[in-house]
C-alpha cells in the first residue's frame, strides 16, 4: 500500500513539474507585453525597458523559469505586476473562500447525487430514472452563468430571499478570522448570526453549482451500479434467494464504489471550473474572482498562480481518489 | 457524396426520436445560415432613442441598452458560436490526428514523451486552462479559439493514439506497409477511415460543449469584446439590466440553451447508436 502511494505521489510531483513548464511557457510566450501593460498607456520606451528589467523579463526564458522554480520551492509565487504585492499572500487570502464554496458544493452534489443514482439504477424505468435522464441531457446544455442569473432573478429580484453578492452581509456579521473558512469559523466560535448569514450567502452559488451537475452525477452513478448489477455473482446471489436490499448494499455498492469514486474525481475538475464562473457572478471573493481582476490587466504572475493552484487542487484530489480506490479495492494496491 | 448522404438518411430515419433530433439540428443550422438575412436591423448600430423597448412586432425580443434589436444580435450570435465551435474542433482534430498518429506509429520513446505531455494537458481542469490562456493571449475572438483548442486537443490525441495502436496490427495495415506505403499515407488512407466511428461520436458530443465553454469565456470578458454579438457577452450585459428588462437575459440565454441542447441531443443519439452497433459485433 505504502509503495503504491509513494509511486502515485512521485508521479504527481512529475506531473506538477510538467504543469509549471506548460503554465510558464503559456504566460511568457505571448503577444501581450506585461511590461508595457504595467507601464501604462503612453509610457516612454525607457520606462518600459526599466520595468522589464525590474520584473526580470529581459533575462533569457530558461533563467526566468529557473528563478521562478527557485521562488516556488520557497513558497513564493512572485509579485503582482500591478499591486506589487506578493501573490502568495493574496492567494492565501482568497483561497479559503474558493475551497469553502467548491468543496461544500461538491459534498452536497455527492450526498444528493449518489443516492439518487443508486435509486435510478435499482428502479430502472421508474420516475427517478426517466426524470434524471431528461435532466442529464438538459443540464449538459444549460450554461451555468445563465442558470445563476435565473436563480438570481427568482430568489433575489423577485422573492428577496437570498443575497447575491459576496460571502457575508458586513463586518459585523463576519465570524472572527481563524481559518478563513467562514462556516467553520462561525461554528467553532458559536457565532449563530454569522453562521446563518454565511449560509444564506452561500446558498445561491451552491445551488447553481449543484443543480448544473446533479443529473450528470446521478447518471454516472447509475451506470456504475448497473454495470455491477449485471455481473454473474449478483445473479448467483439472487438465485440463492438473498434479499434485494442485501444484494444492493453488500454486493453491488461495494464493487461499484471504486468506479463511482473515479468518475466523481473527474467531476471535480468540472466543479473547479464551474466555481470559477460562480465566483465571478456572485462576486464571491475567491481565487478565481481575484484572478479575473488580474486577467483584465495581463498580470502574468497572478494568472500563473491561479492556474497552478487550481491544477494542484485537482492533482491532490486525484491522489485522494487513488487512495480511496486502493482502500476499496485490494486488487489495485497489490498490483 | 451520394453514398454518405444515403447513410445519413438511413441513420436518421431509423427512429422517430432520431428524426426529431436531426430536424431540430437542421433547423438550428438553417438559422445559422440564413437567420441574419431575415433581419432588417444592424447588429452594431447604436440607436439612442430606442433603448430597452419591450418585445413587439417590429422588435420580437425587444431592444438592448444601446437600442439595438436583440433578435438580430441573437441570430448573429448563433452564427458566431457555431463558427467558433467548428474552428476549435477543426484545430483540435488536426492536432489530435498528428500527435496521436505520431505517438501511436513510432511508439517507444517518442510515444512516451508525447503522451506524458498530453497527460499534463489532461490534468488541467479544461475551463481553468482555457481561462488562463485566453487571459494571457489578451481577450479577442482569435485568442478565445486558440485557448479553447489548446485546452481541448489532448483527449483527441489520446483517442487517436489508442486507435492507431489498435489498428496497427491489422492485416490490411501490415499489407499496406509491406507494399511500401509511407507512414502518413497508411495513417490517412487506412487507419483514419477506420477510426471514423469514435471520432464522429466525439465531435458530435463536443460540439455543444465547445459552444458552452466559449460562451463562458465570453461571459467572463475573456473572448471577443463589445460590440461583437457573442452570446456570453450578451448575457453578461443583460445581467446588468436584470432588474429593468429580464427578457434580454431570458432571450439571449434561451437561444444559447436551445442551440446547445440540439447538439447535445444529436451527440447523445449518435453515441447510443454507435454503442449499440459496436456491442453487436
Amino acid at each position: 500500500m505504502s509503495v503504491y502511494l509513494l509511486r502515485r505521489f512521485a508521479m504527481m510531483l512529475v506531473t506538477f513539474f510538467g504543469i509549471t513548464l506548460v503554465v510558464f511557457t503559456m504566460t511568457r510566450v505571448i503577444p501581450a507585453d506585461p511590461a508595457r501593460a504595467a507601464a501604462g498607456v503612453g509610457a516612454s520606451p525607457q520606462t518600459v525597458a526599466m520595468i522589464r528589467h525590474e520584473l526580470g523579463l529581459d533575462r533569457p526564458l530558461l533563467t526566468q523559469y529557473l528563478f521562478y522554480m527557485r521562488d516556488l520551492s520557497r513558497g513564493s509565487l512572485g509579485k503582482s505586476v500591478y499591486s506589487r504585492k506578493p501573490v502568495t499572500t493574496e492567494v492565501l487570502r482568497y483561497l479559503p473562500a474558493t475551497i469553502e464554496l467548491a468543496m461544500t458544493s461538491f459534498l452536497v452534489l455527492c450526498l444528493v447525487g449518489i443516492p439518487l443514482g443508486i435509486l435510478a439504477a435499482t428502479h430502472r424505468g421508474h420516475a427517478v430514472d426517466v426524470v434524471t435522464r431528461i435532466a442529464a441531457v438538459g443540464s449538459t446544455a444549460l450554461p451555468i452563468f445563465w442558470l445563476a442569473l435565473i436563480l438570481q432573478f427568482i430568489f433575489f429580484y423577485h422573492l428577496h430571499w437570498f443575497p447575491i453578492i459576496g460571502r457575508s452581509g458586513g463586518i459585523a456579521l463576519r465570524p472572527e478570522h481563524i481559518t478563513g473558512f467562514y462556516v467553520f469559523d462561525a461554528l467553532i466560535t458559536w457565532n449563530w448570526p454569522a453562521l446563518v448569514d454565511t449560509l444564506r450567502h452561500m446558498f445561491l452559488p451552491l445551488v447553481t453549482l449543484v443543480a448544473s451537475r446533479l443529473a450528470v452525477v446521478v447518471r454516472l452513478t447509475r451506470v456504475c451500479v448497473l454495470e455491477v448489477l449485471s455481473e454473474d455473482y449478483v445473479r448467483t446471489a439472487r438465485a440463492k434467494g438473498v434479499p434485494n436490499s442485501r444484494i444492493v448494499y453488500k454486493h453491488v455498492l461495494r464493487n461499484a464504489a471504486g468506479p463511482i469514486v473515479t468518475e466523481l474525481g473527474m467531476q471535480l475538475a468540472w466543479m473547479l471550473g464551474g466555481s470559477a464562473v460562480a465566483e465571478a457572478i456572485f462576486v464571491w471573493p475567491g481565487l478565481a474572482y481575484f484572478a479575473l481582476l488580474g486577467m483584465a490587466s495581463v498580470d502574468y504572475n497572478v494568472i500563473m498562480a491561479f492556474t497552478l493552484v487550481f491544477a494542484l487542487i485537482f492533482l491532490l484530489s486525484n491522489l485522494l481518489v487513488d487512495v480511496i480506490c486502493a482502500l476499496l479495492n485490494p486488487k489495485i494496491r497489490l498490483e | 457524396m451520394m453514398p454518405l448522404l444515403r447513410i445519413v438518411a438511413r441513420w436518421t430515419l431509423a427512429s422517430r426520436m432520431r428524426l426529431c433530433t436531426v430536424v431540430f439540428v437542421v433547423f438550428i443550422l438553417a438559422i445559422v445560415a440564413f437567420g441574419p438575412l431575415l433581419s432588417p436591423y444592424s447588429t452594431t448600430a447604436i440607436n439612442a432613442s430606442e433603448r430597452f423597448l419591450r418585445p413587439s412586432w417590429s422588435h420580437p425580443f425587444g431592444t438592448d441598452e444601446m437600442g439595438r434589436d436583440i433578435i438580430t444580435r441573437v441570430l448573429a450570435g448563433a452564427r458566431l458560436s457555431v463558427l467558433i465551435s467548428a474552428s476549435v474542433l477543426s484545430v483540435t482534430l488536426i492536432v489530435g490526428v498528428v500527435v496521436g498518429g505520431v505517438a501511436g506509429f513510432y511508439g517507444g520513446l517518442v510515444d512516451l514523451v508525447v503522451m506524458r505531455i498530453t497527460e499534463i494537458f489532461l490534468t488541467f481542469p479544461t475551463l481553468v486552462l482555457a481561462m488562463a490562456l485566453a487571459a494571457s493571449l489578451g481577450p479577442s475572438l482569435g485568442s478565445m479559439i486558440l485557448a479553447l483548442s489548446i485546452a481541448w486537443w489532448a483527449s483527441y490525441a489520446r483517442l487517436l493514439r489508442a486507435k492507431v495502436i489498435e489498428l496497427r496490427e491489422e492485416q490490411y495495415v501490415e499489407a499496406a506497409r509491406a507494399l511500401g506505403m509511407s507512414s502518413w499515407r497508411v495513417l490517412f488512407r487506412h487507419i483514419l477511415p477506420n477510426a471514423l466511428g469514435p471520432l464522429v461520436v466525439r465531435i458530435t458530443n463536443d460540439f455543444g460543449g465547445v459552444i458552452l465553454f466559449s460562451t463562458v469565456l465570453g461571459f467572463l470578458g475573456l473572448g471577443p469584446q463589445p460590440p461583437t454579438p457573442e452570446w456570453g457577452l450578451m448575457v453578461a450585459t443583460a445581467s446588468r439590466y436584470l432588474a429593468i428588462t429580464p427578457s434580454y437575459a431570458l432571450f439571449s440565454g434561451s437561444a444559447l440553451f436551445i442551440t446547445v441542447l440540439a447538439f447535445a441531443l444529436l451527440g447523445d443519439e449518435v453515441y447510443e447508436s454507435y454503442r449499440s452497433t459496436t456491442r453487436r459485433d
